[in-house]
């Protein structure tokens, strides 16, 4: 499991935009390093990242080996109603981990 | 490289003495750095030294080893109890009669306390711990001891400072005394204070520790550089600790 | 990069304008340079942006990343940190709900880390 670090604020007004910070572990192996042999280090990266809201996706990036390594996504999302915000980060491998918050919603 | 080997051919042209950097002129590395790097830093919810401080965190209470323990069953809360810690390392150790950095101590913990396995060197664990503990002497001046015993060993730690080294044959002080704030190869050169370690460099990608950094250096300047651990290591260590102290701890840095 | 921007954008021409594409202009090392691209749009259900694509000149791919956004976005602007291997071009595309493309595109001088590792 990759240290995750998710900012967003827990409560909100109804109609508010939410900006949401989010940054994971990550190397990131674009597959274009070498190691001490000279060997490529094969392709290694967090390929894809989506944020639902209640079930529904409300953003999703498609990200590539030019994402820097630790990849930091900051993006927003109106406040509609009270519920759960889940973030899910997938692997080349198809490994996914997701991590979810709450917010209020008035 | 050819780059380097200008500057190096200049700087010995240029009958340089060396010129400590005044008190009232030190700088850290962040002042130097670009508006990017520096708001890179100042965000903790963006900073990604912080996602070591995280691990860190969770380590402390991690029971390990034989004696089943974990470094808040002896210590506490860190927030409290390892306030003002980080910035008094390297510290003298009466056991063994010469100072010791913080990743040392750390693992005399782990091997002494809680008898579990040393951590490497720059392994994520050890730097999680190191960058949490740091982390509790956040906006608190470096202040490392003044006592007699480790005299010879900030000496020591004084004289590597200014010996040129390597097949550049350049010394610390020469760039970070004498040429800091000037570019080498782009980057501007920094007076070398250690005030944020572990730091999050953009070089590596990656959290890394001070000896590392110097390690760096010492392969910049094409010398052997030392091993993890090493005597001449701690003393360097605790040489630019001194003459840092009062500078403002930050772990953990953003540099590039 | 251009033939990868074509194969988003199909037949449409970007028209420059309504997206900010900010990124420093030099930068002390390319793996990690900070990136916000923002696009003008009330973001309703009427009218709001669907996707914004970011590509490179010079890195051994153009892709850098594709964000999809929509109406419950509230707001038109994503940041991350991206790799750039040289000084290059960074270019962004937006596309509106209405089909419509537009770009914008920012030059990065990229310098290297003086006392590394090899």
């Amino acid at each position: 499991m990759a240290r995750v670090l998710i900012n967003l604020p827990e409560s909100a007004k109804r109609g508010e935009v939410i900006e949401i910070k989010t940054l994971i572990q990550h190397p990131m192996e674009t597959g274009y390093r070498l190691d001490s042999n000279g060997a490529k280090i094969p392709r290694d990266i967090i390929n894809r990242f989506t944020c639902t809201y209640n079930g529904e996706e409300v953003f999703h990036a498609e990200l590539f080996p030019a994402i820097a390594a630790n990849p930091f996504i900051a993006f927003s999302t109106l406040a509609t109603e009270s519920g759960e915000l889940v973030f899910s980060w997938a692997d080349d491998d198809g490994q996914t981990q997701t991590e979810s918050r709450q917010i209020v919603v008035e | 490289m050819r780059s380097l080997l200008a500057v190096a051919l200049a700087l010995l042209a240029a009958a340089a003495m060396a010129a400590e950097v005044a008190p009232e002129a030190r700088r850290s590395g962040y002042d130097l750095a670009s508006p990017e790097v520096r708001a890179m830093q100042d965000d903790d919810t963006a900073n990604p030294g912080m996602l070591w401080v995280s691990q860190g965190e969770s380590l402390w209470a991690k029971r390990a080893g034989a004696a089943a323990l974990s470094c808040q069953d002896c210590h506490g809360e860190a927030r409290t109890r390892m306030k003002g810690v980080a910035a008094r390392y390297p510290a003298f150790d009466a056991a063994l009669g010469r100072p010791i950095d913080l990743e040392q101590r750390i693992n005399l913990c782990r091997t002494e306390r809680q008898r579990a396995e040393s951590l490497a060197w720059e392994s994520e664990e050890l730097l999680a711990l190191t960058a949490f503990v740091a982390r509790q002497s956040h906006g608190l001046p470096i202040a490392v001891d003044d006592s007699p015993e480790l005299k010879p060993f900030s000496a020591l730690g004084d004289e590597l400072f200014h010996r040129r080294e390597g097949q550049l044959n350049l010394s610390c002080s020469q760039c970070h005394d004498d040429n800091w704030g000037k570019r080498l190869a782009g980057s501007v050169i920094p007076q070398g204070h250690p005030s944020g370690y572990p730091v999050y460099r953009l070089e590596w990608q990656s959290l890394g520790s001070l000896q590392r950094r110097l390690r760096n250096c010492m392969t910049g300047v094409r010398t052997e550089p030392y091993e993890y651990g090493a005597p001449e290591a701690v003393a360097l260590e605790l040489y630019l600790m001194e003459r840092a102290r009062g500078m403002t701890i930050e772990t953990p840095a953003v540099r590039p | 990069m251009n033939e990868a921007i074509r194969r988003v954008v199909g037949e449409a021409e970007p028209q420059p304008g309504k997206v900010r594409l900010e990124l420093p202009s030099i930068v002390e090392n390319g793996n990690t340079v900070p990136l916000a691209v923002s696009v003008d749009s009330p973001m309703t259900e009427a009218e709001h942006v669907e996707s914004i694509h970011i590509f490179n000149q010079k890195n051994p791919q153009p892709y850098v990343a594709a964000f999809h956004l929509g109406a419950r976005a509230g707001k038109a602007r994503v940041s991350t940190r991206i790799r750039l291997a040289d000084s290059q071009r960074v270019v962004a595309i937006v596309r509106l709900n209405d089909g419509s493309f537009w770009s914008d595109s920012a030059d990065v001088i990229v310098t290297l880390a003086a006392c590394t590792e090899q």
